[in-house]
């Protein structure tokens, strides 16, 4: 029997206590924060809880209600995606206006926020009162990698809901019974994908996205020398420059069309001094947005060459854990031979080193830090 | 249209005798000393062929219709007129309509009027400033000095045309002075000229100018891959108390040491091109130069150090400043350590 929280994938105790407050008023909460690591499914399982609120006599989620709650187009369920760096304090303003309001038909008014941990210092305390008495028909979602990244005063007024790393057969179950994916293929990505559902779909539907992983792959073989890692660094951003701009232009362009439709000029037409600043504010947008896919990008990268040295490792200390990359099994052998324990720590200190710089200061020069990067993963001494 | 005298196109402003009053000349480029210089000159030549000449200007942003007409329209005594036309680059379309109208009508001699249309930037009006090209009237290309060597022969002509004589040491002592801004550097001859007697020497742009050094993040890179990690600092202070930025000079450091890793990497092997790299062959002939003396090692060092730095100045550190500081001598340490 196919069910509402199918998307959900590998959490059973979650589900379970999510449903029971769904369907009992007694165990119910207005404010829940769902954490869990990257690509576990904290902003699906929010959605899902959403459905199961706006549809309660609905388990398999096929009413109008369930699936408009499911897809964020319920009118009242409003889902805050963010493309950007953070999350600015007049989002949250124009959030904390749409709490107060009473639901229009569904039970709920339900507010998720993915990415609450974009949510800056001050801006958390425009939410606070909104958050901790919102009225009886209102709930909060917030979704968070870890409850670590949100305010002590923030986690205190919400309910805490802690997803786990799903089995990777799990998520390959998920791949093949949604999108029809070869369980072998299947199975291959969400391993190599460490179980992120997101990243682990992509691979499988998208051939050019599993090449490009397995050229990240060969990086650290390629890499002998100093030349090698500037070149190969040159190599990498510019690909992911490439991915990233495919990714946006086309959004850009329509974006702009559209503005310039709003603001009644026509095709072609030379738009008026007094407009120029709208325009500008767009372009600005649209250049913030690029640069996080642009990090995006490269951060995925750098988790996948930091499971190729983790892989490395397991094959040097002889733990039977098993491979994440399991398709490279033999250039990872060869490198453990190669290498000692230590270099290999020292290596993946020096991509989470890397990562987190660019976590924290986000205008670092990605090139610089990738040359960088590449040049500690150099063989040496 | 009237008859076209064919000049060869784009005038150089540096040679100003060359450049004649005409019934449109079109002053263009992004020098600002030299479009000044150039319009000063075809003033002084329409004072000089009538000393009683109305001198008008306008401002081509906040061009009317038919002002064109107004001002140009010939007159009972046939008096001259002379228009300087401002900001041409930003013209409004009435001026870019009536402009076109007005050299439809030219004669090719100077008559009661002649023109000049400031285009500083960009490539607004396009249609208008191909026109004037067209019908052979003077352009005179305003283009920004790039390379000391040009900055050096301006000074040169400059002095020789006052008929000064100045060493080749103190010329360039000046450049590196004053060399960022033409009109400055322009300044700094014009004040020798005047101030001082006999021959320029290198000791007489000291005294004037001495301890001033304009330093780019680029000449700061240069001299720390040199190896020259005191002289680098020095340029590098002069750089941060004249007003740049630290992140530029670390970006800067960056792409040099970049330059020198990529084509280290193709130097052994001698299989990829130029054109593989990215780079411009003078790019590969100077970093071939200054690899001597690096080894990968030291480069491994340098880049490492500078992409500190580069965190360093966007928020990892407190003091920006003093992040490139040691960055710079990591980076000269880092070739002189091998």
């Amino acid at each position: 029997m196919t069910s509402l929280w199918d998307a959900v994938v590998g959490q059973d105790e979650v589900v379970a206590t999510l449903a029971a407050a769904a369907a009992r008023p007694e165990s119910m909460t207005h404010a829940w924060l769902i954490t869990g690591p990257p690509g576990s499914g904290r902003s699906v399982a929010a959605r899902a809880f959403a459905a199961a609120l706006q549809a309660p006599d609905d388990p398999e989620g096929t009413s109008h209600e369930a699936r408009t709650a499911f897809n964020g187009t319920h009118s009242d369920v409003t889902v805050h995606v963010t493309e950007r760096l953070i999350i600015t304090i007049d989002e949250a303003r124009t959030l904390v206006q749409t709490a107060y309001r009473t639901p229009g038909q569904g039970r709920w008014r339900v507010i998720i926020i993915e990415d609450a941990d974009r949510i800056a210092e001050r801006t958390s305390n425009v939410l606070l009162k909104a958050i901790e008495e919102p009225p009886p028909r209102t709930v909060w979602l917030l979704c968070a990698p870890s409850p670590m990244d949100m305010l002590p005063t923030i986690r205190s007024r919400c309910r805490q809901i802690n997803l786990r790393v799903p089995e990777p057969q799990a998520v390959a179950d998920l791949l093949v019974r949604r999108d029809g994916v070869e369980p072998a293929l299947a199975l291959e990505c969400a391993r190599a994908a460490q179980s992120h559902i997101g990243v682990a779909g992509r691979l499988a539907r998208n051939p050019g996205a599993r090449a490009y992983r397995q050229r990240v792959l060969a990086i650290p073989s390629r890499i002998r020398g100093v030349g090698d890692a500037v070149l190969a660094a040159g190599e990498l951003v510019e690909e992911a420059t490439e991915q990233s701009k495919v990714a946006t232009a086309e959004r850009d362009a329509e974006e702009r069309v559209e503005l310039m439709r709003n603001l009644g000029v026509t095709e072609g037409e030379k738009l008026p001094p007094s407009l120029r600043s709208q325009l500008r504010q767009l372009e600005d947008d649209q250049k913030r947005r690029a640069r996080r896919a642009l990090l995006d990008t490269i951060d995925r990268a750098l988790v996948d060459l930091l499971s190729y040295y983790r892989d490395v490792l397991v094959v040097q200390v002889g733990s039977d854990v098993s491979l994440i990359n399991t398709a490279v099994e033999e250039r990872i052998r060869e490198m453990a031979a190669d290498s000692t324990p230590e270099q290999s720590l020292r290596r993946m200190q020096a991509i989470g080193r890397t990562r987190a710089r660019f976590d924290e200061y986000g205008t670092v020069a990605p090139l610089l830090a990738i040359e960088s990067l590449f040049i500690a993963l150099r063989p040496q001494g | 249209m009237p008859p076209s005298r064919r000049k060869p196109a784009g005038l150089n402003p540096l040679d100003l005798d060359a450049i004649p009053l005409a019934p449109v000349v079109l002053v263009k480029g992004s020098e600002g000393y030299f479009v000044d210089a150039v319009t000063d000159h075809l003033l002084a030549l329409a004072k000089q062929r009538d000393p009683e000449v109305e001198v008008t200007r306008i401002d081509a942003a906040a061009y009317q219709p038919h002002q064109l007409d107004v001002i140009t329209s010939p007159s009972l005594f046939e008096e001259r007129r002379h228009v300087v036309v401002d900001g041409v680059d930003a013209a409004s379309d009435a001026f870019i309509t009536d402009g076109l109208a007005y050299l439809e009508q030219l004669d090719s001699e100077v008559g009661e009027v002649s023109m000049v249309l400031r285009h500083t930037k960009g490539v607004r009006g396009k249609k208008l400033l191909d026109a004037i090209a067209a019908a052979g009237l003077p352009v005179v290309q305003c283009d920004p000095l790039k390379r000391d060597t040009e900055k050096v022969d301006f000074v040169s002509a400059r002095f020789r045309a006052a008929g000064r004589r100045a060493s080749a040491d103190a010329v360039r002592g000046l450049v590196e002075a004053l060399g960022s801004d033409l009109r400055e550097l322009a300044a700094g001859v014009q004040q020798l000229i005047d101030d001082t007697t006999g021959a320029i020497t290198p000791d007489v742009v000291q005294r004037y100018h001495g301890g001033r050094v304009e330093a780019t993040g680029f000449r700061v890179a240069d001299t720390a891959i040199a190896g020259d990690g005191a002289a680098a600092v020095t340029l590098l202070r002069h750089a941060l108390s004249t007003g740049s930025d630290p992140v530029p000079l670390v970006a800067a450091l960056a792409m040099k040491l970049r330059t020198l890793a990529k084509v280290a990497a193709t130097r052994g092997r001698g299989g990829a091109s130029a054109a593989d790299l990215g780079l411009a062959p003078w790019q590969i002939d100077r970093a071939r130069r200054e690899l001597s003396g690096w080894t990968p090692e030291g480069l491994a060092a340098a880049i490492t150090a500078v992409a500190d730095a580069d965190a360093e100045v966007k928020g990892e550190s407190r003091e920006p400043q003093f992040a490139v500081e040691r960055a710079v001598l990591r980076v000269a340490g880092a070739r002189a350590g091998r």
